[in-house]
């Protein structure tokens, strides 16, 4: 492993001007030589896989400031601290009676170990598991800019069918992140120059020509809290998550759903799609298709075929076009027949 | 648990054997153990990248004050530095589970952390599970008592994974225990029996 130096902070402003510190201009905040280590499940790997070498490691799980590592459920919604672990936030009682869809999303993330050691801020910030990033030896226009992209012509089961570029495909395998962009979440991010207020929906960036810039963050900005705005009809809400095995596994599709129904008419929907995309996908073409419309199978499909109308299919993923659909379809019947 | 023995009083064993060995074999550098700095209170960092940051742990209620490369996993620490070779490294990618310890009594991979992160911490390894007068822990009484492995490799993870389980409150079925235990694999498929292990221990289990 590449060697580095390592830094304990005691507070997020100690964190950022240590990051600071060592930034280096025109660098993607991934390539940063300064790194923040939450759990660290995401970053240890691909320290071990030479995908990550940061000269200078900066663990923030002693930073000491208030709300860093709490939950709060309130009629505004809810406010996660960025050092909150997955297990501690789908264990909450609120946020499974309130908003299930979040619960679930993170339940099914991860093994119990991961989740007891990751935290939320590291997850929705977890890069991309594609094989041809992973391994050094190929090239990887995300990895190495302008080196190309081995999964077009390689093995491309599990990429992305929607978001994608003629630069990269790597999936966003994240879970939790769909239940957050369908709930119109937003971030809190600490800078060098204060803080900041970014919409989730706004946080990841697609590939485009410079796979390599995955998130709207500098190398210096710490997220340090994530907001959920009250929504009264989120109880009725779910994750359906898709493997090839039936735990422990990243999705090959998964829908989140929310729904405010009225009898089975749909008043307002949120939807987003996992599994089948660069970046956390919310899919307003699927709300639209179901919105004042009675939720029967014709419906479904229609928003099913709606939310899938811009896949671009690589030679191996074209199954996930179908697949996406019937679990959309699925986790939408599913949502409808919640008792809540 | 030497062949499914409760005493562990036998002359020879296979772990006996290879430490033994080992240390006959092994050149002083293989197994470099530093020697403490006085730990500073308020700079716990390595300014140089190789410089080694001092490091202390509390293992199976032992302190112990290690200097460590910041590059050495908790796994590593807890078995070349200490000397703990009951967690095993399957993966060292955080898939297998095999790696499996509690940290302040929550289970985590130990592969997936740095030791140096984990300074200050309570660390318990499947040597620490048993009582002070030597008993097993029920939940290593009930895995040797359900035959709950072939090869072994997974096991020490699996009761640490199996008890992390217990504790959160996630083994009340079968089908929750086979969720909260899909991060532990077990190449022999000993699963049915490994489910039934915990089962039986899920009400003895004490907080470990």
């Amino acid at each position: 492993m590449h060697p580095f130096s390592y830094e304990r902070p005691k507070s997020a402003a100690q964190a950022v001007s240590a990051a600071s510190r060592h930034t280096l201009a025109g660098k993607a905040p991934p390539s940063s030589p300064a790194q923040f280590i939450a759990g660290g499940t995401n970053m240890t790997d691909y320290m071990k896989l030479g995908v990550m070498q940061p000269d200078r490691l900066i663990d923030i799980n002693r930073m000491q400031d208030a709300g860093l590592d709490n939950i709060v459920v309130s009629d505004q919604g809810i406010r996660f601290g960025a050092l909150v672990r997955m297990a501690e936030a789908e264990e909450h009682p609120a946020i499974k009676s309130r908003y299930p869809v979040i619960a679930e999303s993170l339940q099914l993330a991860a093994s119990g170990q991961i989740r007891n050691m990751a935290s939320l801020s590291g997850n929705i910030l977890q890069r991309t598991r594609c094989e041809y990033f992973r391994e050094i030896s190929w090239s990887c226009n995300k990895r190495r800019p302008g080196s190309g992209c081995a999964a077009m012509e390689g093995f491309n089961r599990q990429h992305a069918v929607l978001g994608g570029s003629e630069d990269c495909i790597a999936t966003y395998h994240g879970d939790f992140a769909q239940s957050l962009i369908a709930l119109d979440a937003s971030v809190d991010i600490l800078g060098p120059n204060g803080p900041r207020h970014l919409p989730f929906s706004r946080l990841h960036r697609r590939p485009g020509k410079t796979p390599e810039i995955e998130t709207d963050l500098a190398p210096d900005e710490l997220v340090v809290a994530i907001h959920v705005p009250a929504l009264s009809w989120a109880k009725r809400s779910h994750y359906l998550k898709i493997r090839d095995r039936q735990s422990y596994a990243f999705a090959l599709a998964s829908a989140a759903v929310v729904l405010d129904l009225e009898g089975d008419t749909v008043r307002d929907a949120r939807i987003a799609l996992g599994g089948v995309a660069t970046v956390p996908w919310r899919s307003k073409e699927a709300e639209d298709a179901l919105r004042n419309r009675t939720l029967d199978e014709t419906a479904a499909e229609e928003a099913a075929v709606a939310a899938f109308a811009d896949a671009r299919p690589s030679k191996h993923n074209a199954f996930k076009v179908e697949l996406g659909r019937r679990t959309l379809v699925r986790a939408l019947f599913e949502t409808r027949d919640m008792k809540v | 648990m030497e062949c499914g023995s409760k005493t562990r009083a036998s002359h020879f064993s296979r772990r006996n054997f290879i430490t033994a060995s080992a240390s006959a074999a092994a050149a002083p550098w293989m197994f470099p153990r530093y020697a403490t700095a006085e730990k500073s209170e308020t700079a716990p960092m390595g300014e140089e990248p190789q410089a080694k940051v001092p490091t202390s742990l509390t293992v199976n209620k032992q302190p112990h004050r290690l200097a460590l490369d910041p590059r050495t996993s908790l796994l590593d620490a807890l078995r070349d530095e200490i000397g703990l070779t009951g967690t095993k490294k399957g993966c060292d990618h955080g898939q297998c589970g095999a790696c499996t310890v509690l940290v302040n009594g929550m289970r985590v991979l130990s592969c997936m952390s740095f030791a140096v992160m984990n300074d200050g911490r309570d660390v318990t390894t499947i040597e620490g599970l048993e009582s002070p007068s030597g008993e097993l822990h029920p939940m290593q009484q009930a895995f040797i008592d359900h035959d709950a492995f072939q090869c072994g490799y997974c096991t020490s993870g699996q009761i640490m994974s199996a008890i992390g389980c217990v504790n959160e409150g996630h083994a009340d079925s079968d089908a929750d225990i086979r969720e909260y235990m899909s991060g532990n694999l077990c190449r022999c498929a000993a699963y049915p029996n490994i489910v039934a292990a915990i089962r039986q221990a899920r009400d003895a289990t004490r907080k470990a």
